[in-house]
């Protein structure tokens, strides 16, 4: 039966979600508002009493969300499209934030917790504080709400019941239809990347919002310079855990998902990219302020802008105004006019409440000098901001059509045709700078300098980086100028700020997270510039092929055409390509995938043979055994000199509703990674077009050949069970045993010959990696000869291309380094903002 | 003049120039005649077009062709105008390609091909289902 009480009562649970949010927020705004001290109080009270009711049903309506996935309640929407029966628990608490509303979910989640840890720790702040929280979740909360008023769809619920989102005939004939099995969660996704990554991303995008309300109560309550004590440990928390997000997203993209690299300026990255880089912008303004109570106009700004740059970004990826241009952007949900109002007003909000106070705040008519600390950092921050205006403007075209689009113009542009080529020439230029002021920004942070003193403290830096740029230069062979000052200025951050780290007492290391985090950023740079520059396709063939007959050009081809059981050389390398592998449910490696037969259930198989490994046989002929069905590796050997050097499993999932997805197998080195993966294979879905059958007639242990392989007929054996029917006293099957022998593998058929309730017949054994099709016709006792069928198609194959990535170890390190450095400096803020409470 | 104004009108005057290389970089989506009227007056930006793979009257696709080792293929492409041309592509054809309902490529001509950098696939049912698979039903009793 459609259990519909649980769907209501989730859709209950939102509904009071969204209501205690709004009563929160006008709770604790009269609580600001108010001056009797006792109502105040009493006000607050309220506010925080439903701030907690709004937890509890939050904790409600995703537990009832995850009920419905985890008991395979396929009669609602969400499960049906996101969930199915063979997924083992932690994809379906990764299918749970796959879809709109379950990520929305995941955020409101997020602000409940920071909501809750603030409502303990802000002390006077509460009230205007959680008057901004309050609102953000009542918004938050209407995008999944799901109700109908004065005719608008206000939000779209997740409890939706599947006959009321798909008009699919069979509900007409049977309303009680329940499907017997969801549609899954998607192939692409299913790797433990999906079950960590979103959750750390929505915290960075959730927590973007603390130092934002602080700024906010701050401006409201004209406390213009205290909001930056509280707000600075959060901004860097923020600054950190979204930075983590998207750099899990960057490896997941790199080692999974074959976006083609770690970064691919896609806009739905970009739309990441440019608060995370506004709000390090932020980080440093409010740094200066605390050090010399300059830049605190500037300091408001950007955290407003981080804040509101967050809801573009949400309103970019989820509304489908991207369309053909991103291709990891969530489904239209028709949310379109919800999110632009939730970004308009929180847009009115900031432009409304800066303005009127805006006279008020305090200013400093201070010059900076040049030699000064707070210049350099400015600078830097002022290269940040401008690199987030250049991603933000090509990102935007699709909402600048669509905006003259609305005043009747027809607007035909679109982003750039090589936008990693775009984004880079732009984005090169300002790390270059980047690097520069944070090597000699941090020199200034810690030390007060003199004019004179400048060259004597800049001096053994600066040469100690020409020395080692220039070794680099001549053993990389760099050529590429930009790339060359790139180098130099990323070697003489890190040496600037080691340099620093070198002068710190032992006693006052905990102070040096801002040099830990530059070096670490540095490493990055030079990681992505040596990956990504110099990355090489090795796979790259120069044939002098044509581009086609009809034109003259020459062209490099990247791709490799590997046939089974065939070595071809490939740069130092042969490679040859071993055939279909699986891997099965609890049973390591990889195991031959023709020795399987396909069950009726998609994610089991039957073993057609006993496996043996180490000489013990694993899984016993006939056993039925568990397997990721849309899994297929390639075993692809890479030789040298004639010797095995490794072996590398590049992934393909098939899957009818997302065709072909590839994920690449990486062969890691130190200095560098080999990344192959498969371009295309043989079309699954295509019909196999077999040859006009050729007969032969043959003895026992004799020779044939076919499709370029030689064969033997091993032996002919009776057989008393036939795909697992037993036979009948007058049934007579005879099973041959037929070897095709290639140069690297051996392939077994075994052709069935069957009298059956009188009836002659014979079952064909198919060898799909040498395409060929063995049926056994005849026997002949006489003369014992037997008569066998052969037909032929194309041999099995794959096209692969392989990328060396150089020195991307040093990305990988440096992102560490990074975390390391926020950790440090999240630590001593917060250590700071503890002692100031106390005093 | 103050420091703080030269930092701002030297910010201005980078943000100016930001959206001025934008717009020159920018792409548009054009239509084939549109495509090689460009390519004819020298212009050899790249940009996109959007089309649908032309099919016989059993809905197969016709105008493929495999290049040689199977490493690049060609295909016919009809354009919004009804034109139909012929599109080259260094990669190797994916497998699911002639299932797609509408191809962008993204590139430009040279002579009568065009030759594409890039091709974005729209297939049907990517990422949403739009109808329920009725196999293996469930029978209610």
């Amino acid at each position: 039966m459609i259990n519909e009480f649980i769907g209501k009562a989730g859709h209950l649970f939102v509904i009071i979600t969204f209501i205690s949010a709004l009563y929160a927020a006008g709770s604790y705004l009269w609580a600001s508002i108010v001056k009797d001290e006792i109502s105040k109080k009493q006000w607050q009270k309220n506010g925080r009493i439903a701030f907690f009711i709004h937890i509890g049903s939050v904790f409600a309506t995703a537990l009832t969300l995850f009920y419905i996935i985890y008991n395979h309640h396929f009669e609602y929407h969400y499960a049906y499209s996101h969930s199915s029966k063979n997924l083992p628990v932690y994809y379906m608490i990764a299918s749970f934030w796959e879809g709109q509303e379950g990520s929305f979910l995941l955020w409101i989640f997020w602000n409940c917790v920071l909501g809750l840890i603030l409502i303990f720790t802000s002390r006077k702040w509460e009230s205007p504080l959680m008057t901004v929280f309050a609102l953000v979740e009542a918004f938050l909360a209407s995008m999944i709400l799901g109700v109908m008023i004065f005719g608008v769809k206000i939000g779209s619920s997740p409890f939706l019941l599947l006959r009321d989102v798909f008009d699919d005939p069979i509900f007409r004939i049977n309303p009680d239809f329940i499907p017997a099995d969801g549609s899954g969660l998607n192939p692409l996704l299913q790797n433990y990347w999906m079950v960590i990554h979103p959750p750390t991303l929505f915290f960075g995008y959730a927590s973007t919002l603390v130092p934002f309300a602080f700024l906010m109560a701050g401006l409201w309550q004209k406390k213009y310079k205290e909001w930056i004590r509280p707000a600075l440990p959060w901004t860097i928390f923020s600054i950190a855990t979204l930075g983590l997000g998207k750099l899990m997203g960057a490896y997941w993209a790199y080692e999974t998902l074959n976006f083609g690299g770690y970064w691919n300026w896609d806009p739905v990255e970009n739309a990441v990219y440019i608060p995370w880089i506004i709000q390090v912008a932020s980080l440093h303004t409010m740094i200066i302020f605390k050090k010399n109570n300059t830049a605190l106009k500037t300091s408001m700004i950007l955290v407003i802008a981080t804040f509101l740059f967050v809801l573009y970004a949400t309103f970019l990826t989820r509304s489908g105004i991207l369309g053909n241009a991103s291709v990891h952007s969530f489904t239209d949900l028709g949310l379109n006019g919800q999110l632009l109002l939730y970004l308009l007003v929180f847009l009115a909000i900031s432009i409304f409440l800066l303005s009127i106070r805006w006279k008020d705040i305090p200013t400093t008519e201070k010059e900076i000098s040049t030699y000064s600390r707070e210049f350099w950092i400015f600078m830097g921050a002022t290269t940040l901001c401008l690199m987030g205006f250049q991603v933000l403007i090509p990102t935007s075209i699709p909402v600048f059509n669509a905006v003259l689009g609305w005043f009747g113009i027809e607007s035909n542009m679109a982003p750039p045709a090589d936008q990693v080529g775009f984004y880079t020439k732009f984005q090169l230029w300002g790390a270059i700078l980047v690097a520069i002021l944070s090597g000699t920004g941090q020199f200034f942070f810690w030390k007060k300098m003199e004019k004179s003193k400048i060259k004597e403290a800049l001096l053994i830096p600066i040469l100690l980086t020409l020395v080692f740029s220039s070794v680099i230069i001549m053993v990389m062979k760099i050529q590429n100028l930009t790339y060359i000052l790139l180098l130099t200025a990323a070697l003489y951050s890190i040496i600037a700020n080691f340099k620093i780290l070198l002068g710190f007492k032992a006693a006052n290391i905990h102070l040096s997270g801002g040099s830990v985090a530059h070096i670490g950023l540095a490493m990055m740079l030079i990681g992505i510039l040596f990956s990504s520059g110099y990355s090489k396709v090795v796979s790259l063939n120069q044939s002098g092929l044509l581009y086609s007959r009809d034109l003259s050009d020459d062209i490099n081809r990247e791709n490799v055409l590997l046939f089974i059981d065939e070595t071809r050389k490939m740069n130092d390398y042969e490679l040859l390509y071993k055939g279909q592998r699986v891997k099965i449910d609890g049973v390591g490696g990889y195991l031959k995938k023709n020795h399987f037969d396909q069950t009726k259930e998609s994610h089991k198989v039957v073993a057609k043979e006993d496996i043996i490994k180490n000489d013990k046989v694993i899984i016993q002929k006939g056993d039925t055994v568990g397997i990721r069905a849309e899994n297929t590796y390639y075993e692809i050997e890479y030789r040298k000199e004639g010797k095995r050097a490794f072996t590398l499993y590049p992934r393909a999932q098939v899957n009818p509703s997302m065709g072909l997805v590839v994920s690449p197998a990486i062969r890691r080195a130190v200095d560098h990674d080999l990344y192959t993966h498969v371009s295309t294979i043989p079309d699954p879905e295509v019909e196999v077009e077999w040859s006009e059958p050729e007969t032969i007639s043959l003895r026992g242990g004799e020779q044939f050949f076919v499709n370029d392989f030689v064969a033997v007929l091993e032996n002919v054996q009776r057989v008393v069970e036939v795909d697992g029917i037993s036979l009948n006293e007058n049934d007579v099957a005879v099973e041959a045993l037929v070897q095709i022998y290639g140069k690297n593998e051996t392939f077994t058929a075994r052709p069935v010959f069957i009298i059956h309730n009188n009836m002659v017949g014979n079952i064909p054994d198919i060898v799909e990696e040498a395409g060929v099709k063995i049926a056994l016709t005849n026997i002949n006792p006489q003369e014992g000869s037997y008569e066998l069928n052969l037909q032929t198609t194309q041999k099995d194959y794959i096209i692969m291309k392989a990328v060396e990535k150089p020195l991307i170890n040093i990305l990988w390190l440096g992102t560490l380094i990074l975390m390391l450095g926020f950790i440090m400096a999240i630590v001593r803020r917060f250590n700071e903002f503890r002692k100031l409470e106390v005093q | 003049m103050k420091k703080s104004h030269i930092l701002l009108i030297g910010v201005i005057a980078v943000a100016i120039f930001i959206i001025i290389s934008t717009a020159g970089d920018a792409s548009s989506y054009v239509t084939f005649s549109q495509a090689k009227a460009l390519f004819e007056s020298g212009n050899t930006k790249k940009i996109h077009v959007v089309g649908e793979l032309p099919k016989d009257s059993a809905g197969e696709v016709i105008g493929i062709e495999r290049g040689e080792d199977m490493v690049s293929f060609s295909f016919l492409m009809t354009d919004s105008n009804n034109e139909t041309r012929k599109v080259y592509y260094n990669e190797p054809m994916p497998p699911d390609f002639h299932r797609s309902e509408q191809v962008v490529v993204i590139g430009g001509f040279r002579d009568d091909i065009f030759i594409a950098d890039q091709i974005l696939l729209k297939c049907p049912s990517k990422y949403q289902e739009e109808t329920v698979k009725v196999t293996g039903v469930k029978t209610l009793d």
